[in-house]
């Protein structure tokens, strides 16, 4: 049997984009992916390649989403060669839209401040109600403006995951369905991956996997301290095309369907819907644009988002275990560029990609009190 | 095309005149829109969204969804559930509906 | 709006709820009854308290049987809600169930203690080549129309594929003066042959086989053109159904044909209990998912019942005494009765179901579904309906390694349309069990939520207001917009 370089614990966004990275690199890989029921935010994602207003409390956070998103287009066309599939990008530009002055005065000091920081590569602009409704037709009066940013675009997260899946493996890399990852031990060689029904052994392991990352890092002395924010979100019927750009919490798929999603709940380990929330979102999605409460809901679900302490990535290697890598963000489709041509290389053995510093878990440890995330 | 189906009821019994794509068409009270269109002599009843492929009625009991149409200028709705009413206008749905920008009115 | 409180909540007006409905109402517990049609009698009985004398007479004593239910739920006190749509059954509200429901474009809610989800039967999925064409039919929508103002067919009918519906329908229109064109049954002697090692149960239900028998022996009488053994059904047509060509001993047969009616048995109407996340096993002698109950009908989710073929199919008489066995269930839990005397009033209803379970074993054997027609070998037949995914396509998501339906449908869109998997889910789980040389029970079967149909985004965002006007009685959750 062909001995194997890397194991990837998880097979969701962030796992499978390292996977085909690690691919692209020349790496055999080994990929363990949980259940068909499973929690997996890889299918709760809402599909936005998001840059404004990311990193307001870390702009080194702001800086690594524009390297993923100034990559994106690469990684879509490398994608579609390599597998046939399109995950439909899209990258007009999007709205993040405000329903007061105050909301416009907050929003457009916020993403000043990110500018200056970043030194003016980040371009914005604040739109009023009128000049707004003529890119957004069936704008509703409660929207006073909007700040957007050609930044941003969407995605379709279920084919890019499905591309990811189909890109890896012609790169030679084996999924693993239906595994329950126990512990990570060292080995000769390396290190030796139990599951519930095997063992998988590599020079180097990366835990990918979502809220399960926790307590496997935790084994080889890394901190990842993330928890389920719960995310809920409604899907319409198809309509005919009517919105082109995406907004933060409404955007039209390319199939038409008009997809929804409002929400950050703490409600631990539980992926159902509320009633009060759906009507809340649906509600707030009324208020953008009044025409959506002719249509259909055709079905909502519930994800659980991956949330670190302070809401920004972990990316670490255990100094305990060298070779072994943490790898988790709740962005995993803005940042799924970054996953396949800048963080796989440096898994792979290569340098540390610029700007991937901050987010050692290393920051955790540095006593501060745990924030509200602000994204 | 001849009618796929035909309805039989009494001579002296409650009918009503929907209107189907512009034309009318005399049936008994109480049916569901979607018997009403069979009896009528519709066969495909809406296209899809995606193949555009001709679709009729197929479980008449509300949960196939595939007797989508307009009923007095909403749409989606399903035919098999719907009972016919006087005057009714039923228009064959086309692919993905539009949703139609409505006035500014007073905002919920 | 109101929020009331009832001790029983009941979905589903087919014989299985209005049985319930009325033992309960007759010990005096709050109930009501809901269901998407405008009168009670569900799918079976429907539209019974319109049909005139002749109508019931065309369509036989079953049906007529259900005249009597109807009226003592009518006047049994109670509450009926008619033309509801439930999109949510939900335990939010602990101990308390909460059912949200759509009705004259708005979202009503109602509260009750207990729950009897009896939301009967649907008809299996048929995806054979040109199953999607217009003028293809199930033999329950045939069925339907029937029962409508006598609705018929004005042109030649193939009736196709196998159980004691298709005969039925086929001797109602026959009586009707009908033209059948043929009746094309995939029974075959080896169906007979399994079928006769449940001789026992068929024999206890011998009103039901000879039944069955009578309606054979007079379609035969009749002349109409029988095919047995018949396999590999294809439907020909480009916008409409042409022709139904099929296998008989592997020589290929063709039948012109407009209107063809579809049938090869009915399944448990499920999601409500899947999206309360019930236990399931899968039945391979029903081939279907059933919910896992105990003698009352009670889930493992506490409170909630399933009663008639909702828990597993054995047709209206054994959906009316499980319906009565899950009503007395309920009440007990409630404290209306005690123990003793719910055992005392279960005594009848017990026995009767056994008696009328006997012959499933025998009836599920006979007229088991080829496997050819639960999982097309053709890669191009359409699975799922609602997004056009075809069976191709779900081979080759299996290949890419995805391990159930939930996965498949993330990389397919799979059961993601407005029929939320009725109509492909079980042969999501067959195909997929069948590419990995698994069993179905080890796959599992679509994560099911709300809406369990669907309503507008105006209906939904009025379940807002209500939730500001009504007293709260749990803490909402607090959603917020989401900076990017």
């Amino acid at each position: 049997m062909d001995a194997v370089d890397v194991i990837v614990i998880g097979g969701g966004l962030v796992g499978s984009a390292i996977a085909y990275g690690l691919g692209r690199c020349g790496r055999r890989v080994t990929v363990l992916d949980g259940a068909d029921d499973a929690f997996r935010a890889a299918r709760g994602n809402f599909g936005l390649v998001w840059v404004q207003g990311k990193g307001a409390a870390l702009p080194p956070y702001a800086t690594w989403t524009r390297g993923s998103q100034t990559r994106w287009p690469a990684l879509a066309a490398a994608l579609r060669e390599e597998t046939g599939i399109d995950v439909q990008l899209r990258q007009p530009g999007g709205f993040h839209l405000c329903f007061s002055d105050a909301q416009m005065q907050q929003r457009a000091t916020m993403l000043q401040a990110l500018c200056d920081e970043l030194g003016g590569d980040y371009p914005f602009a604040m739109l009023g109600h009128a000049e707004l409704a003529a890119k957004l037709p069936g704008l509703g009066p409660r929207v006073v403006g909007a700040s957007y940013s050609d930044m941003d675009g969407h995605v379709n997260p279920l084919k890019l995951l499905r591309a990811l899946h189909a890109a890896a493996q012609r790169r030679g890399a084996r999924f693993v369905a239906g595994q329950q990852v126990d512990a990570i031990e060292p080995a000769a060689g390396g290190y030796t991956v139990r599951t519930q029904t095997g063992r998988f052994d590599a020079p180097r392991v990366v835990i990918a996997a979502g809220l399960g990352s926790r307590a496997l890092a935790a084994q080889v002395g890394l901190n990842v301290p993330v928890r389920p924010n719960r995310g809920e979100v409604l899907i319409g019927e198809r309509v005919a095309p009517f919105l082109d750009y995406p907004t933060t919490y409404i955007r039209q798929t390319e199939e038409g369907t008009i997809q929804i999603g409002d929400s950050h709940e703490d409600v631990g380990f539980d992926d159902g819907v509320r009633a009060d929330v759906l009507a809340a979102i649906a509600q707030h999605a009324v208020h953008a644009f009044p025409l959506l409460a002719q249509m259909k809901l055709v079905r909502a679900w519930g994800a659980l988002r991956v949330m670190s302490s302070d809401g920004f990535p972990v990316y670490q290697e255990s100094e305990r275990c060298p070779g072994v890598f943490a790898a988790t963000c709740h962005s995993g489709v803005t940042l799924a560029a970054a996953h396949v041509l800048r963080v796989a290389p440096w898994i792979a053995g290569g340098a540390a990609p610029a700007g991937i510093e901050p987010f050692s878990g290393a920051r955790f440890e540095r006593a501060q009190p745990s924030l509200q995330p602000v994204h | 095309m001849e009618s796929l189906f035909r309805t039989d009821v009494p001579a002296g019994a409650p009918r009503v005149t929907i209107e189907f794509d512009g034309a009318p068409f005399s049936v008994p009270a109480g049916l569901s829109v979607a018997a009403a269109l069979l009896a009528a002599g519709a066969r495909a009843t809406r296209t899809t969204p995606s193949g555009h492929a001709p679709r009729g009625p197929y479980c008449m009991m509300g949960v196939c969804f595939e007797c989508l149409v307009e009923i007095d200028g909403v749409a989606s709705r399903q035919a098999c559930v719907t009972p016919v009413r006087d005057g009714m206008r039923v228009r064959s749905q086309h692919g993905a509906r539009v949703l139609r920008v409505v006035a500014e009115g007073p905002s919920r | 709006m109101t929020d009331d409180l009832y001790d029983i909540a009941i979905v589903g007006a087919g014989p299985a709820g209005l049985a319930a409905a009325t033992l309960a109402a007759a010990q005096r517990a709050r109930v009501v009854l809901l269901d998407e049609q405008a009168s009670p009698g569900g799918q079976i009985y429907r539209a019974i308290a319109d049909a005139g004398a002749s109508r019931i007479d065309l369509l036989g004593p079953d049906y007529a049987a259900g005249a009597e239910r109807v009226r003592a739920f009518v006047g049994s006190g109670a509450r009926y809600e008619p033309n509801a749509s439930v999109w949510q059954a939900s335990a939010e509200d602990d101990p308390h169930y909460t059912l949200r429901y759509t009705r004259d474009g708005g979202s009503r809610a109602l509260r009750a203690k207990r729950l009897i989800l009896a939301t009967g039967a649907i008809e299996r999925p048929f995806p054979v080549p040109g199953w999607t064409l217009p003028g293809v039919l199930t033999a329950g929508a045939a069925q339907i129309l029937l029962k409508s103002a006598g609705t018929t067919p004005a042109v030649p009918v193939v009736l196709a594929g196998c159980g004691p519906l298709l005969y039925l329908l086929g001797w109602q229109y026959l009586r009707a003066g009908v033209p059948i064109r043929a009746i094309v049954d995939t029974t075959t002697p080896d169906d007979y042959r399994r079928a006769f090692a449940h001789i026992g149960g068929a024999l206890a239900g011998l009103p039901t086989l000879a039944k069955g028998l009578r309606y054979l022996r007079t379609l035969k009488r009749a002349g109409v053109p029988f095919h047995r053994g018949a396999r590999a059904f294809a439907i020909e047509g480009d916008t409409a159904a042409r022709a139904l060509t099929f296998d008989v001993q592997r020589a290929r047969q063709r039948i012109d044909a407009s209107l063809v009616l579809l049938h090869q048995g009915v399944v448990p109407h499920s999601h409500f209990a899947w999206s309360l996340r019930a236990q399931h096993r899968w039945d391979d002698a029903q081939l279907c998912w059933r919910p896992v109950t105990d003698a009352w009908g009670e889930l493992d989710v506490r409170g909630v019942f399933v009663a008639g073929d909702a828990a597993g199919i054995g047709g209206a008489q054994a959906a009316a005494e499980q319906g009565r066995l899950a009503a007395l269930g309920a009440l007990a839990g409630l404290g209306a009765i005690d123990a003793a005397r719910r055992d005392a009033l279960a005594g009848g209803p017990r026995a009767s179901l056994a008696k009328l379970m006997r012959i499933r074993p025998f009836l599920d054997a006979l007229y088991r579904p080829n496997d050819e027609h639960r999982v097309p070998a053709d890669d191009a037949v359409t699975v799922c309906r609602c997004e056009e995914v075809s069976a191709g396509e779900l081979r080759e998501v299996v290949r890419l390694g995805v391990p159930g339906p939930n996965q498949a449908k993330a990389f397919t869109r799979c059961g993601m349309g407005p029929c939320q998997g009725r109509l492909c889910g079980l042969t999501v789980t067959e195909l997929i069990a069948r590419e990995r040389g698994a069993a179905p029970s080890a796959i599992g079967h679509y994560r099911i939520r709300p809406p369990l149909k669907p309503l507008t985004i105006g209906e939904l965002a009025g379940v807002a207001d209500q939730a500001a006007d009504a007293p709260a009685s749990a803490p909402p959750a607090q959603p917020h917009a989401a900076p990017a």
